[in-house]
């Protein structure tokens, strides 16, 4: 396969104006990863969930501090500044950690799925199987928040030919596993349309800090950057601006006070509209339906 | 290709953990801890003391710093030996300039080797912490029931021959398997510091005690994984000591409370001539501070067994 036909192709040069809410040039959303890494998964053919023999300590443990430390010290400064997040969920986290789960619906945050564990991986996976961890998705969310979810970020990053066509089906409305743009596009399935919402991988705290080996001032003038490029494009036509969070990383206490003034930078700005996923994706629907 | 249908199963998807081995709390929601003299921070140097056979061992895995050349190679040799003969010394003299007592964390053939190491170490009133045989006495969850009890055993009969008892033990590069709580417990140790999930000691079910000695924070990690300078080193630790005490600072009516601040120090790798100075000065600027209170582990987890009532 050469093409697997996602979108259609749009040059960033002379694109029609999008405009989001208050004449706000960069939608910005914060898209923390709750997550729960299991310490003894099954192997999967196509990946390892560890790179050392279970149990991967340092491994297990420093996603581990997330859900014991790092989350509310995450969460504290979003809220501080008034970001809501809206959340990658492993949804397995409703039933391990139910408190986390609950802290972030209480601070009105959004729900979409990144699959049961962040240790199992859709590769290889036929149809029904697929659909059996996206309704299990639905589900166990809707159990624990109330919330119907919206989207899907593959669990781990990992795809099939069929995803996006078996996330319409099943009724979400964005994608945010294309990374394609800095604004939304319309991603094709079988069941229609659906939003490819940019999320991030070059912004992505666990870029930032894994693969660039940036500090965490380092990080934070990164992200400052890629919002004063952003919400200048974006009076051409809005952008969007996603920062994906893993508070193993981002709420380890040598990188949460950098990334606070970040928050601080965006919310004092005036060009930011800090959103959630799916405000973002109606106010862009609104404008480009199909 | 189908993927197995066990592959969608969940057996252990309940609440709290996927293992028996501790349970889940949340920092914020722990009785808060207060260090001695009113301080938030707790911070904890802990020095390692390596010995790296001149022939490595892959069994179960080669420890990181260790050999990397064809046979024989001097160069790391020698490189990692600096640590034992120049770096650990300049780290305990600004310690002891300081009045500053920490753990090091020791391979017992360390301690047989270097005598005078280990007499510095323990007359300076630091705590040693045993750290497994040597650099090739690596433990993780391939390795064989038998062979971790040996090596766990073995270091805790080379240290009795010395005549020093370790209450707390490190794992090489924090590699344990399923079992190596309760060998630790089994071979008379009351605490570990490889688990990377706290800012605050924790217990295992079966007893022993956890204090986190976070990775990220560690020297290994700052200056060699992410190659940052060690102004960034002592700026990175310097914000994260200004953020914990912070935190704990405001803990009155919040659920916070006392924090650790846990350093991993490598002699061979913060203790060079051109780094030095960048951690003293961070040192400095630590006890300026007023918020810390430096210690060795088992004092810390004293203090912290203490206030859980």
């Amino acid at each position: 396969m050469d093409d697997p036909h996602l979108y259609d192709f749009a040059p960033w040069r002379g694109r029609p104006k999008l405009v989001w809410p208050g004449g706000r040039t960069c939608a910005v959303w914060v898209a923390p990863n709750l997550e729960f890494y299991e310490i003894d998964p099954p192997t999967h053919p196509r990946r390892k969930s560890w790179a050392r023999p279970h149990p991967d300590v340092v491994g297990y443990t420093h996603r581990d501090y997330a859900n014991r430390v790092g989350h509310t010290r995450m969460a504290d400064v979003m809220s501080e500044f008034g970001f809501p997040g809206s959340v990658s969920l492993s949804v397995a986290l409703c039933q391990h950690h139910p408190a986390i789960v609950a802290d972030a619906a209480a601070r009105g945050w959004e729900f979409f799925s990144h699959g049961i564990y962040n240790t199992r991986y859709a590769y290889d996976m036929d149809p029904d199987q697929e659909r059996a961890i996206i309704r299990d998705s639905i589900a166990t969310v809707e159990a624990a928040t109330g919330q119907r979810i919206r989207g899907w970020l593959a669990p781990a990053l990992t795809h099939t030919v069929n995803t996006l066509d078996l996330i319409a089906e099943a009724g979400m409305d964005y994608t945010c596993d294309l990374y394609h743009s800095d604004q939304p596009t319309l991603a094709k399935t079988k069941h229609g349309a659906i939003t490819a919402i940019p999320y991030s991988l070059e912004v992505n705290d666990h870029y930032g800090f894994f693969i660039y080996n940036m500090s965490p001032r380092e990080y934070a003038d990164t992200l400052i950057r890629q919002y004063e490029r952003l919400a200048s494009e974006g009076e051409q036509s809005g952008t969007v601006m996603c920062i994906p969070l893993h508070s193993y990383l981002i709420g380890q206490p040598h990188r949460i006070g950098p990334f606070r003034e970040v928050l601080r930078h965006i919310a004092n700005d005036g060009r930011a509209w800090v959103a959630k996923a799916g405000e973002i994706v109606d106010a862009y629907r609104a404008q480009v339906p199909a | 290709m189908t993927l197995n249908p066990d592959y969608l199963d969940y057996p252990r998807r309940r609440e709290g953990y996927d293992h028996d081995l501790y349970d889940w709390s949340e920092i914020r929601n722990r009785a808060p801890v207060r260090w001695p003299g009113g301080r938030p921070l707790a911070v904890w140097p802990c020095i390692a003391a390596e010995f790296f056979p001149l022939t490595p061992s892959d069994t179960p895995f080669r420890a990181p710093g260790h050999m990397q050349t064809a046979f024989p190679d001097y160069r790391h040799y020698t490189a990692r030996d600096y640590g034992n003969r120049v770096g650990i010394w300049r780290l305990l003299d600004a310690f002891e300039v300081r009045g500053i007592r920490c753990s090091v964390a020791m391979n017992v053939a360390v301690a047989e080797r270097y005598p005078a190491l280990l007499e510095a170490v323990l007359s300076g009133g630091h705590e040693v912490l045993a750290h497994s045989t040597d650099m090739n006495g690596t433990i993780d969850g391939s390795l064989s029931a038998d062979a971790e009890n040996a090596i766990i055993g073995e270091t805790r009969a080379r240290w009795a021959a010395l005549g020093v008892a370790p209450k707390g033990w490190h794992s090489i590069a924090r590699s344990q398997s399923f079992r190596t709580p309760d060998l630790l417990r089994a071979h008379g140790f009351d605490w570990t510091c490889d688990w990377v999930n706290d800012d605050l000691p924790w217990r295992f079910r079966n007893g022993l005690v956890n204090l986190p000695l976070n990775h990220e924070l560690s020297d290994r990690q700052i200056l060699n994984v992410t190659q940052a300078s060690a102004d960034s080193y002592a700026t990175q630790i310097g914000d994260a000591a200004d953020w914990l005490a912070g935190e704990a600072d405001a803990s009155e009516g919040t659920g916070w409370g006392g924090r650790l601040l846990a350093l991993e120090l490598t002699p061979y790798i913060i203790g060079l001539p051109y780094r030095i100075g960048a951690f003293e000065a961070l040192l400095d600027r630590l006890i300026a501070s007023g918020q810390c209170w430096f210690a060795p582990g088992g004092a810390i987890i004293a203090e912290w067994s203490a206030a859980q009532g």
